[in-house]
C-alpha cells in the first residue's frame, strides 16, 4: 500500500503525458471519427526527433518543435493515404505507422533506444520533466515548479485552451461538421478531404508532443514506447467520458475529462501492479478494459428497449 | 440560371448491373423558376439532382449555374451556388452539432473559412428570429443538438439553412418523402413561402403527383433517364392528375399507367 502511495506522483505525471496523446486522439476518435493508429508510430517519432536534436546540442524548445512537426508530418502521410489514394482510414493508419517503425530507427541512428545522458546537472536542468524532478521536488532540492505534474499540467490547460479556440473559429467548425455528418459539410461548401487531413495532422502533432515530453521524463527514447498508444488513447476518452459525461458539457472540459481519464488510467495501472500483476500482463488488461468499454453501448442498444421520445414541442412533426 | 446539356451518366459500366441512369437530358431553368420533377423508381430523378449538385462527375454533357460551368468542379466547391435538402433528414443537418451551429455553418457556405469565431453574437440573434418564423419551437433550444430533432424539424431547418446563404439554385430531393402527411404537407407549404421570399430557382423531386401539379411553374417527367413531359406556364396550371397519367402512357408507350406513380 506504501508502495502505491509513494508511487502516485509518478502514476500522475505519466498519466498527465500520456493525457496530452490522449487529447489527440480525441480529435480524430471523437470529432472526425476516425480511429487512427498512425499514433503507435507517430508517438515514438516525436520522442526520437526530439531526443536526437536534444542530445545533438539543439535549443530544448527547437527540439520539441520539431518533434511536434514531425508527428504532424506523420499525420499528413496517413490522410493523404486516406483522402488523395482512397485508402480507408484504419489501413492508412497501419501503413503509416508500420512504416513509422523504420523511420523512428532511422532517426534514432538505427539504435533502438537512444539516452539523455543525465548524470550531468546541467543536462539535467534542462529538461522540462524528468522521473527525477518527481523525488527531488518531495526532498525540497527542487522548487515546486519544477515538479512534472505542474509542469505536464501548464502544457495541458495550454493544449486545451488552443484546441477550444480553435474548434470554436470557422475553420474548426468545418472540421467538426465533417466529423459529424461528411454529406452535410459537402453540401455546405466545406473540403473534408482537407479537413480530415487537417485533423490528422493536428492530432498527431500533439501525440508527437506527447511523446518527446515522455522521453524526457524517462530520459530516453526507446523504438517500442508507442506501441498501444492507441488504446491507451482510447482508455482515457473512454474512462473521461464515463466518469464525466453528466458533468461536463463543455467543450474545454471534455477535453479536461481526457486528460483526467489518463491519470485514472494510470492510477488504475499503478494499483494493479502494486497488487503484483506482472507487468507483462499491463498490455491485454489495458486492451480488455477498452474492449468491454467500447462494447457498452452497442450493448445497451441491443438489449434495451430506447425509450420513446418526447413528442415535438408544438408543430405536426412529431414523427422522428 | 441553370442550363443542362445533354448529359449522360453509366452507372457500374460494363458489369451486369450496368445502368444507364441519365441518357441525354437537356433542361434550361430561368432566374425564379419552380420546376417540380417527377417519374417512376429508377427514372433518374435524383441522378439528376445529384449530377447537378456534383455528387458523381457526368461522363458527357455540360451543367452551368448562372452562367458559370461547374461540371468539373468537385461538390463543396459547388456548394457556393446550390442549397440542398435531401429525401433522408439525417443527411441535411450535422447532428452533434447545435442548431445554431449549424445555422452558422450554412450561412458560410461557398465562403472561406479561416480562424474568425464559428458564430458571433449578433449571428445569434438573426437565427432565434428566422427560427421563430418557422413556429416549430425550436428558436427556444438554439444550443440543442440537432440529433434531438424530429425529421419534420430537421428538414425545416435544412430548409431555412439552404436559404441562409441565398442560393443560386435550391434542389429539393424528395425531402417531405420521409415525413408523415401532416408533417409533409407543413414542410412543402414552408418550402413554398421561403422560394417565395427569396425568389429561388428551384427543382424540386417528388413522387406525389398532386403537389408536382400544385406547386412551381413547371414540370417535367422523367423516364428512362429522359425528360418525357415537359410542361409550363398556363398549361401547367390547368393539369390534372388523369391528364398526366394519359400524357405519360402516350409517351412511354406503355400503359402500364403505373400505379406506383400514382399512389407513391
Amino acid at each position: 500500500m506504501l508502495d502505491f502511495i509513494n508511487a502516485l506522483p509518478g502514476a500522475v505525471s505519466q498519466g498527465l503525458i500520456w493525457g496530452i496523446m490522449a487529447i489527440g486522439v480525441y480529435i480524430t476518435y471523437q470529432i472526425l471519427d476516425i480511429a487512427d493508429l498512425t499514433v503507435d508510430g507517430s508517438f515514438c517519432t516525436g520522442a526520437a526527433v526530439f531526443v536526437v536534436l536534444f542530445t545533438g546540442g539543439t535549443n530544448l524548445w527547437m527540439a520539441l518543435l520539431a518533434s511536434v512537426a514531425a508527428g504532424s508530418l506523420a499525420g499528413l502521410v496517413t490522410g493523404l493515404l486516406h483522402t488523395f489514394c482512397g485508402i480507408p482510414a484504419i489501413l492508412a493508419g497501419i501503413l503509416t505507422q508500420l512504416s513509422l517503425w523504420s523511420v523512428n530507427m532511422a532517426i534514432m541512428g538505427m539504435k533502438a533506444t537512444v539516452a539523455i545522458n543525465v548524470t550531468t546537472p546541467e543536462m539535467l536542468d534542462k529538461l522540462l520533466v524528468s522521473l527525477r524532478f518527481v523525488k527531488d521536488v518531495s526532498n525540497g532540492s527542487r522548487p515546486f515548479y519544477r515538479h512534472p505534474i505542474f509542469v505536464v499540467g501548464l502544457f495541458t490547460i495550454g493544449v486545451i485552451l488552443v484546441l477550444y479556440w480553435f474548434f470554436g473559429t470557422e475553420l474548426g467548425c468545418s472540421l467538426r461538421a465533417t466529423g459529424s455528418n461528411q454529406n452535410m459539410a459537402r453540401a455546405q461548401g466545406i473540403n473534408t478531404n482537407f479537413c480530415k487531413v487537417l485533423g490528422l495532422m493536428l492530432s498527431n502533432a500533439l501525440v508527437a508532443l506527447s511523446g518527446a515530453l515522455l522521453a524526457q521524463y524517462n530520459s530516453a527514447s526507446e523504438i517500442n514506447m508507442g506501441r498501444g498508444a492507441i488504446v491507451i488513447g482510447l482508455a482515457a476518452v473512454i474512462i473521461g467520458d464515463v466518469v464525466f459525461s453528466k458533468l461536463f458539457r463543455n467543450f474545454g472540459l471534455k477535453l479536461l475529462a481526457v486528460s483526467i481519464g489518463a491519470i485514472l488510467y494510470y492510477i488504475v495501472i499503478q494499483a494493479v501492479l502494486a497488487m503484483g500483476l506482472n507487468a507483462n500482463y499491463l498490455k491485454l488488461l489495458s486492451a480488455a478494459v477498452v474492449a468491454v468499454f467500447l462494447s457498452i453501448p452497442y450493448w445497451k442498444g441491443k438489449y434495451t428497449h430506447a425509450k420513446i421520445k418526447p413528442a415535438a414541442v408544438n408543430g405536426g412533426a412529431n414523427h422522428a | 440560371m441553370l442550363e443542362i446539356k445533354e448529359i449522360w451518366k453509366t452507372f457500374h459500366a460494363g458489369t451486369v448491373n450496368e445502368k444507364q441512369a441519365l441518357r441525354g437530358i437537356s433542361l434550361t431553368l430561368e432566374d425564379g423558376d419552380f420546376c417540380t420533377v417527377i417519374g417512376g423508381n429508377g427514372a433518374g430523378k435524383s441522378t439528376m439532382l445529384n449530377a447537378v449538385a456534383g455528387t458523381f462527375p457526368v461522363d458527357a454533357g455540360t451543367i452551368s449555374i448562372g452562367g458559370t460551368d461547374v461540371t468539373r468542379l468537385p461538390e463543396f466547391k459547388r456548394a457556393k451556388f446550390i442549397g440542398r435538402v435531401f429525401q433522408d433528414p439525417m443527411m441535411g443537418t450535422a447532428p452533434t452539432m447545435q442548431i445554431v451551429e449549424n445555422l452558422a455553418l450554412a450561412a458560410r457556405r461557398g465562403q472561406p473559412r479561416g480562424l474568425k469565431w464559428g458564430l458571433s453574437k449578433a449571428e445569434k440573434d438573426r437565427y432565434q428570429a428566422l427560427l421563430h418564423g418557422l413556429d416549430l419551437g425550436l428558436e427556444d433550444r438554439l444550443t440543442s443538438k440537432v440529433g434531438l430533432l424530429s425529421g419534420g424539424q430537421r428538414q425545416a431547418l435544412t430548409l431555412l439553412m439552404a436559404s441562409l446563404q441565398k442560393p443560386k439554385l435550391l434542389l429539393l430531393d424528395e425531402h417531405t418523402a420521409a415525413l408523415d402527411p401532416k408533417t409533409a404537407a407543413k414542410v412543402l407549404e414552408l418550402s413554398d413561402r421561403i422560394v417565395a421570399e427569396n425568389h429561388l430557382t428551384t427543382m424540386m423531386v417528388t413522387h406525389n403527383m398532386k403537389d408536382a401539379i400544385a406547386h412551381g411553374n413547371r414540370l417535367i417527367m422523367l423516364y428512362n433517364g429522359r425528360i418525357v413531359i415537359d410542361v409550363s406556364g398556363e398549361e401547367k396550371k390547368k393539369l390534372t392528375v388523369p391528364q398526366l397519367l394519359e400524357l405519360f402512357s402516350k409517351v412511354s408507350g406503355s400503359d402500364e399507367a403505373d400505379d406506383k406513380l400514382l399512389l407513391s
